[in-house]
């Protein structure tokens, strides 16, 4: 029987359109537009001007607090503009705007291709490493990594899990990281487990994936204390504290992190950052990107700069097909909706799918059945249609006490609801209120 | 059969009696004093309980209001100076007074001038469009148009112009609670002064973006182009990350500035219409009817300025 986790989850179609396609390097954008916030936490602080030039891997920003990342230029070239440019969700934030001259790199990077297996660097030059190149959660969440190695004193973590499940349907950039930077990746995994000081660490892949599971099965026989778990394909396997569950058996606390049960998790994307990082001396400034979609002509995974606007992206895909009804920036369950193609690719953006206009209207919203289908589904055991309700009504405190706050935003709520219900959108409301309404507590 | 039913009365009697010496010693020993003054101070409270105030009720409020030693930080927006003096009348004590206030709407972005690049088929609540997009315009600032202020409103005093797709306040019913305020993601609902004669003038925009970027996304941005700013002789107008905005207290409503703005977004409120023989308007709420009058007035006032104008803002 292979491992999963137990409460909730659904099984929506795959639609693993590029899981067989290379990953390819886009050309370089003529223009690319650099948001000081890639990251979860605090923007960076620029230190860059007008009309300076910049070389790929310079620091162009650096972090603006504990909880915040380092920012790399992705190209060299000339700051022509620095201002607010519309961000994914369409709010005006603070970008650098680079005109791409040539292809220019910082002397510090080693850009061969051998594969560099031995280090002997201490813990602490490890996560100084890791902290200066600006490396965050390449799974979509983008939480500063430096942060999650350096845990709380009283705390000691135990295992460390590196997340190649990809449960999300359409997306194959961690497929294909893994089939064509195995190595690499594994030797990623050798370095945080020696950042995080734990013997132990488990690479988790969901059963669709056999080629990536029996490739990383033979290469880890060379990495003592690196074991690859097949898992059952089950949505949202690839959420943090299902993934635990189900490699581990472990269950964090409500409410908690990982590290409360002696786990750390980080994303295959994020292993083979570290390895770029701490090896070759390179910091994040690119990344593997899917972009698919039923309707579009060359499905594919492609290296892609951050700052590219996603139009160039789409046009390399064959262009952006005429029944398009919505761009999506991440995978069909829990990615947003773009307002415009003009958005640059960020350190978040873990693929670009494109849905035809029939599948993605939503249907018309009927009234609750009562079902519990959602109650069945929820992956962290809440109430879905009562969150709803509390969200509809206002009744804040009480969705606080119904622990609305655990919410994962997985969507499988939403997914699985016959009624075509929109009850993520309202829990997340109720989470936006509960959120205020322990700030303004924290405040007195 | 007598016996029975005098036993029948004498136990029952009996019960009642004891009940009542425990009920009563009970009322006694666990009575609680409530001041009695808290009771004359909510009959002449609203009772609209709308939290406008910053209590949860009017009860809480007449408490507070009786604890406190002076009125001066507390004030009812619903009943206003009438109230709060009748409030001071019962406790003995002085209140302040302040000018009575009115919601405005700081976006006139109807459709006609603000188009829409995208379509949002989610859950029709302002709070969580806001936090998955911008909007449906280009403007990420302007008003979402699903109404939660409308819902907000205790007082029916808000409804949704099906036409500019912009909520409008009706002046008579507003009590300036403060609920919409609160409701609005964006922060596009201000709490103005009412005015002389409820006349006002006040900037109907908030975005802050740069010239050419609002008036690419909304014909009726403020772009911060400063005429106003430069037409101002009071200093009632500043401008802020390309915004102007219109200080209630020095305001004359001289209309000067009203004239000069090249995109319409300064607005008056119940102002006498301008003509060669000014007439003044009925005290009706249509604020839309009138407004549209002013602009066209504007409009021919300022044909040419305009066309000047927005060269220079471009």
């Amino acid at each position: 029987m292979l491992k999963t986790f137990h409460k909730g989850g659904v099984h929506p179609p795959e639609n693993k359109l590029s899981a067989d396609k290379k990953i390819e390097t886009l050309a370089l954008p003529k223009l690319v537009n650099i948001p000081v916030s890639q990251h979860l936490g605090v923007p960076a602080k620029l230190i860059v001007n007008k009309n300076d030039y910049v070389k790929v891997g310079q620091l162009i920003a650096e972090q603006g607090g504990f909880v915040s990342a380092n920012i790399h230029s992705p190209v060299s070239g000339k700051v022509i503009k620095i201002d607010n440019v519309p961000d994914t969700a369409g709010y005006k934030r603070l970008a650098v705007t680079i005109q791409v001259e040539g292809d220019e790199w910082d002397a510090s990077i080693d850009r061969s291709f051998d594969i560099k297996k031995d280090f002997n660097s201490s813990s602490e030059e490890i996560i100084k490493k890791i902290q200066e190149a600006g490396i965050v959660g390449l799974g979509g969440a983008t939480f500063p990594s430096h942060v999650k190695l350096m845990p709380p004193k009283d705390s000691k973590p135990e295992v460390l899990i590196i997340n190649g499940v990809e449960c999300e349907p359409y997306l194959t950039s961690d497929h294909r990281l893994m089939l064509e930077k195995g190595i690499e990746m594994l030797v990623g995994t050798k370095l945080l487990m020696s950042a995080l000081k734990v013997e132990k660490a488990f690479v988790g892949i969901e059963n669709n994936k056999p080629d990536a599971i029996k490739h990383l099965t033979e290469l880890s026989k060379d990495f003592k204390g690196i074991e690859v778990v097949p898992l059952k394909v089950q949505y949202p396997q690839g959420g943090e504290k299902q993934l635990i569950k189900a490699v581990t058996g472990r269950e964090v606390p409500s409410g908690g992190l990982p590290i409360a049960v002696g786990t750390v998790v980080h994303n295959v994307g994020t292993a083979y950052a570290v390895y770029e990082a701490v090896q070759k001396n390179k910091p994040l400034f690119e990344r593997v990107v899917t972009i698919t979609g039923k309707s579009l002509k060359n499905p594919g995974n492609y290296l892609v700069r951050f700052g590219t606007p996603v139009k160039d992206l789409i046009d390399a895909a064959g262009g952006l097909p005429e029944d398009t009804g919505k761009i999506i920036s991440g995978g069909p369950m829990m990615g947003k909706a773009l307002n415009t193609t003009d958005v640059p690719i960020t350190k978040g953006t873990s693929g670009i799918l494109i849905l035809p206009d029939d599948e993605s209207k939503r249907r018309e919203v009927k009234p609750c059945i009562r079902c519990a289908k959602c109650v069945t589904v929820c992956p962290m055991g809440l109430e879905p249609f009562l969150l709803m309700t509390l969200s509809e009504k206002g009744l804040y405190e009480r969705s606080e006490k119904e622990d609305v706050m655990d919410c994962i935003e997985c969507g499988s709520c939403s997914y699985t609801c016959p009624s075509d219900r929109p009850l993520l959108d309202y829990i997340r409301l109720g989470k936006n209120r509960v959120g205020a309404l322990r700030r303004a507590r924290s405040m007195k | 059969m007598n016996e029975v039913i005098i036993a029948t009365i004498i136990t029952i009697s009996s019960v009642g009696i004891i009940a009542a010496v425990i009920l009563y010693w009970a009322s006694q020993k666990f009575k609680v004093f409530e001041d009695p003054r808290i009771d004359e101070v909510e009959e002449v409270l609203p009772s609209a309980n709308c939290g406008g105030c910053g209590y949860p009720g009017c009860r809480p409020f007449a408490e507070a209001c009786v604890k406190a030693d002076e009125l001066d930080n507390l004030y009812c927006p619903v009943g206003g100076n009438e109230t709060m003096a009748n409030v001071a009348k019962v406790l003995g004590k002085t209140a302040a007074e302040k000018d009575k206030m009115v919601a405005v709407i700081r976006c006139n972005g109807a459709p006609q001038f603000r188009k829409k690049t995208t379509t949002f088929d989610g859950a029709l609540n302002c709070t969580i469009q806001s936090n998955l997009y911008s909007g449906e315009s280009d403007c990420p600032y302007g008003c979402l148009g699903l109404g939660e202020c409308v819902d907000a409103c205790a007082f029916d005093a808000m409804y949704m112009d099906p036409e500019t797709e912009l909520p409008v306040v009706i002046e008579d019913k507003c009590t300036a609670c403060g609920a919409c305020v609160a409701a609005c993601p964006k922060d596009i609902i201000e709490l103005r002064p009412v005015g002389k004669n409820s006349r006002r003038i006040f900037v109907s925009c908030i975005n802050q973006d740069k010239g050419g970027t609002a008036k690419k996304a909304c014909a009726v941005a403020c772009t911060g182009c400063t005429l106003c700013f430069k037409e101002c002789k009071y200093d009632a107008i500043t401008i802020e990350n390309f915004l102007a905005y219109i200080d209630p207290v020095k305001c004359v409503l001289c209309r000067k500035c009203v004239v000069v703005c090249p995109t319409d977004t300064i607005w008056e409120v119940n102002l006498p219409v301008r003509k060669a023989k000014p007439v003044i308007e009925n005290k009706s709420n249509n604020i839309k009817n009138s407004e549209v009058d002013i602009v066209a007035m504007a409009k021919e006032n300022s044909a040419d300025e305009t066309k000047a104008n927005e060269n220079k803002t471009e």
